[in-house]
């Protein structure tokens, strides 16, 4: 039997095209002869496969020929996300982005390394910076301040006074006829000074003395509305005070009053210098010349500025030079002799109580440029 | 971002039928209700529209040939079943292309899909390719008498007609042995 015979055959077989006893003859043949029978199952996998192939490829242009219908274009178009033109813009330039990119940190750099800029030992710097900063920064706060009470002040019946202040900071009673104490770098450069009270009324005043190398400036209301203090409630200790004092402050750290206490943690400034106290307590840059308390309510010294590096911590000008400073005062500047108050009234009392006696003593500065 | 595609989409168990039932408007109406959703997909994770073309038609054979097949059953909304398996072919073939950067713009949620449902699909895919090659390979008339009587069917005696033999047999014997040589030009393929 050729080849194709016997595919004539199996085909009549698979198709069911053989007489009863044809196919039992067959079958027989199948089961002794297995190359017949690889033969039979061959060709049944194949035609189908062939079939299905035959399905598929119709399936296909079916698909296709509805494919055809559809406008892709126009889906394309409306489906597509197009990345914002930034994103895009990156995508074609970046490579010259970045170039200009590396070229303007270069030139920064070395800029900044040929004039000196980079050394950082003059930290100061960085300090006066930043307190400059955060003056532009209040000077904006007072002025929409100002704009406020000017909206809120409908009625129309008082004139709005626009403070134009450019700076806040703290100041505090020295004496009860209007000398009051504060840092120097805070009145540096003003051309005119006010204090304001706990109450919010403020008093023109000037600088009566000043002594830069400890920043300490003494200030002298003289508003004609000013009508005196009462008598000053704390005192001033001379000698020096004891490491792990419990202390306090009371100032206006950014326009409103606030109380913060701390602790004593050095006896000495950066870097040793023994004018400063380091004192640990959370203030801003508006407690500048704020009074510094011990736990007994005397004046340890003056809030300074506040160290740059480290959160917390930072310096207060030991009372001791605010004394000196007031015994140099000019004696020709001076109605008359200042006398400091010896008896202190706020021994014993709770740290509200405190407050609530020296918050009449303690002024924000304001400073106009 | 995501454009929610609008569709007037014929009913799941209406595609489901209409498959069974080869209705050429089923058939079309499932195509085109779909298309734009995986056009999106497509268009969107660097391809372009023939890859879309490509993707989605694959993906309604799969389907076609699992309701034809009768194991098809609904465990979710055929749109999302499209979904998926668009995604999973897509994603496949991103990655053959070295293309895939390991993320890709969803805009539907999808199911994970059986790996069985893509093999299957790929592996009847490369006999198909087999199949297409060797009858290129076979030639005239031979390609056409394989095509008449087993694809479309057709009867011996048209065939006779068709291609002008004078008798049966000489088609018959003509026929086995194209039959013999598709055969052999199939399986020596690897």
């Amino acid at each position: 039997m050729s080849d194709d015979q016997l595919l004539e055959v199996i085909e009549r077989y698979l198709n069911g095209e053989m007489k009863p006893d044809e196919r039992k003859k067959f079958e027989l043949l199948r089961k002794e002869n297995a190359g017949v029978d690889g033969k039979v199952v061959e060709h049944k996998l194949f035609v189908s496969l062939l079939k299905q192939y035959g399905e598929r490829v119709e399936l296909e242009s079916r698909l296709n020929a509805i494919h055809d219908e559809i406008d892709v274009h126009t889906l394309k178009e409306n489906l597509m996300i197009h990345p914002m033109w930034i994103v895009q813009m990156w995508r074609n330039h970046h490579s010259k982005i970045s170039v200009a990119a590396s070229v303007a940190i270069f030139t920064v750099l070395s800029v900044l390394l040929f004039t000196g800029k980079m050394n950082n030992s003059d930290n100061s710097n960085i300090i006066e910076l930043k307190n400059k900063v955060d003056r532009l920064d209040k000077s904006n706060t007072n002025l929409s301040r100002s704009i406020n009470a000017i909206r809120s002040d409908k009625s129309g019946k008082s004139k709005p006074v626009i403070d134009k202040y450019s700076a806040t900071a703290t100041g505090f009673a020295i004496t009860a006829d209007g000398l009051i104490a504060t840092n120097y770098h805070v009145v540096d450069g003003a051309n005119a000074v006010s204090v304001q009270n706990a109450d919010g009324t403020t008093y023109k005043a000037e600088v009566l003395y000043a002594e830069p190398q400890h920043d300490i400036a003494i200030l002298k209301i003289v508003d004609k509305t000013f009508e005196g203090l009462d008598a000053v409630p704390y005192t001033f200790k001379r000698a020096e005070s004891n490491i792990a004092e419990q202390i306090s402050t009371y100032g206006y750290p950014d326009g409103y009053p606030a109380y913060s206490p701390g602790s004593l943690s050095s006896l000495v400034g950066q870097n040793g210098d023994s004018v400063h106290y380091k004192v640990t307590i959370p203030i801003n840059p508006g407690n500048s010349g704020g009074p510094l308390w011990d736990s007994k309510g005397n004046i340890i010294g003056i809030t300074d500025a506040k160290q740059s590096q480290v959160e917390g911590e930072h310096f207060a000008i030991k009372s001791r030079y605010l004394l000196n400073a007031i015994k140099n005062i000019p004696a020709d500047s001076l109605d008359k002799k200042v006398i400091l108050n010896k008896k202190n009234t706020l021994a014993g009392l709770s740290d509200a109580q405190k407050t609530e006696k020296t918050k009449n003593f303690v002024f924000m500065v304001k400073v106009y440029n | 971002m995501n454009k929610q595609l609008k569709d007037s989409a014929p009913t799941d168990s209406e595609v489901i039928l209409g498959i069974l039932n080869n209705s050429e408007s089923a058939l079309k109406k499932l195509y085109t209700a779909y298309f734009p959703m995986v056009l999106q997909l497509i268009i969107n994770n660097s391809g372009d529209e023939d890859d879309a073309k490509d993707i989605y038609q694959e993906a309604i054979i799969v389907l076609y040939n699992k309701v034809k097949a009768g194991d098809f059953e609904l465990s979710s909304k055929l749109k999302t079943y499209i979904y998926s398996i668009c995604r999973r072919l897509w994603l496949k073939r991103l990655s053959q292309l070295n293309r895939y950067g390991g993320d890709i713009r969803d805009f539907q949620e999808f199911l994970p899909i059986e790996e069985e449902d893509v093999e299957q699909h790929s592996d009847r895919d490369i006999q198909f390719n087999k199949m297409e090659s060797a009858l290129r390979l076979l030639g005239e008339p031979c390609k056409t008498i394989m095509e008449d009587f087993y694809i479309h069917n057709k009867s011996m005696q048209d065939i006779c007609e068709r291609f002008g033999y004078t008798n049966a047999d000489n088609a018959k014997t003509q026929k086995y042995k194209c039959l013999q040589r598709l055969k052999k030009l199939f399986f020596q393929q690897k």
